[in-house]
């Protein structure tokens, strides 16, 4: 039987994984694939949980929670792809004006 | 046996996620996110919920990383080099190191001294996609109607910002 301590403890790894993706990398793409990352180790921590409480409310948010998800990445992506075609650059330290 | 596969899964999860983050190529960084996730469903099955397993890997590795590598594809995306190392980011990422060892060493002392849930005998049908969806359907109705009108948004959004022509004047 595996401790809930281990879920959370790699829960919180992959968050740190995802958190220094987003610091260190400036390419905007690998930023969003970190941010999906970390959302993943939230629902992780949920699911954990859920099961060692005996409770399935858990589940429920890790399910509105991929479902937010989804919807940034759709609406991120879009946003890259727009950016994109005025300046082609997917950097974001490039991407510092709101206006052309 | 299923701390084995734990561990197994678990550092499958870490070791991509860690490639996922230092590769130079966004592809390879995108396959090896989509394997963090289906280890991430393996972990999700040891933990008896079957039916977060499948829409796991139906959403973010179906549909999600789908999107990412559509879009990497079509803004041709190469790898890049990393920047040069100087004096001031070796020192920087040393005392980040130091700091993020020492929250782990406590985080780790905490869960060792607290007082966590330890595991109960769970019911037959836990996180079957019946009960879920049973309790989705009732306690959570609200929510999950609203959640509807938040991805009718997305779409509209994203629609209208990847069709968007902006004037250049």
């Amino acid at each position: 039987m595996v401790p809930l301590s281990h879920y959370l403890i790699l829960s919180a790894i992959l968050f740190t994984i995802g958190m220094m993706g987003v610091l260190i990398r400036r390419n905007v793409i690998i930023i969003f694939m970190s941010i999906e990352l970390m959302l993943n180790a939230v629902n992780l921590t949920f699911i954990a949980f859920s099961r060692f409480l005996n409770n399935l409310d858990g589940h429920i948010f890790a399910f509105m929670v991929m479902t937010v998800a989804a919807a940034e990445a759709a609406v991120g992506l879009a946003i890259v792809i727009s950016v994109f075609r005025n300046k082609p650059t997917v950097n974001v330290d490039e991407m510092n004006i709101m206006k052309w | 046996m299923e701390l084995l596969a734990f561990y197994i899964l678990g550092a499958g999860a870490v070791v991509t996620a860690v490639m996922m983050v230092i590769h130079r190529n966004p592809i390879v960084s995108a396959l090896n996110l989509i394997f963090t996730m289906f280890c991430l469903a393996g972990i999700f099955v040891l933990l008896n919920a079957h039916f977060m397993a499948a829409i796991q890997i139906l959403v973010y590795a179906g549909a999600i990383m789908v999107l990412f590598i559509f879009v990497i594809m079509l803004l041709n995306l190469r790898g890049e080099d990393w920047p040069p190392l100087t004096w001031k980011k070796l020192l920087a990422s040393f005392i980040g190191i130091l700091f993020v060892g020492y929250s782990l060493i406590k985080i780790i002392g905490i869960f060792r001294g607290s007082m966590l849930p330890v595991a109960t005998p769970l019911p037959e049908d836990f996180g079957t996609t019946r009960i879920v969806g049973e309790k989705l359907f009732t306690d959570f109705l609200l929510p999950f109607e609203v959640t509807s009108i938040l991805l009718l948004t997305a779409i509209v959004g994203a629609v209208m910002l990847a069709k968007m022509k902006i004037d250049k004047g």
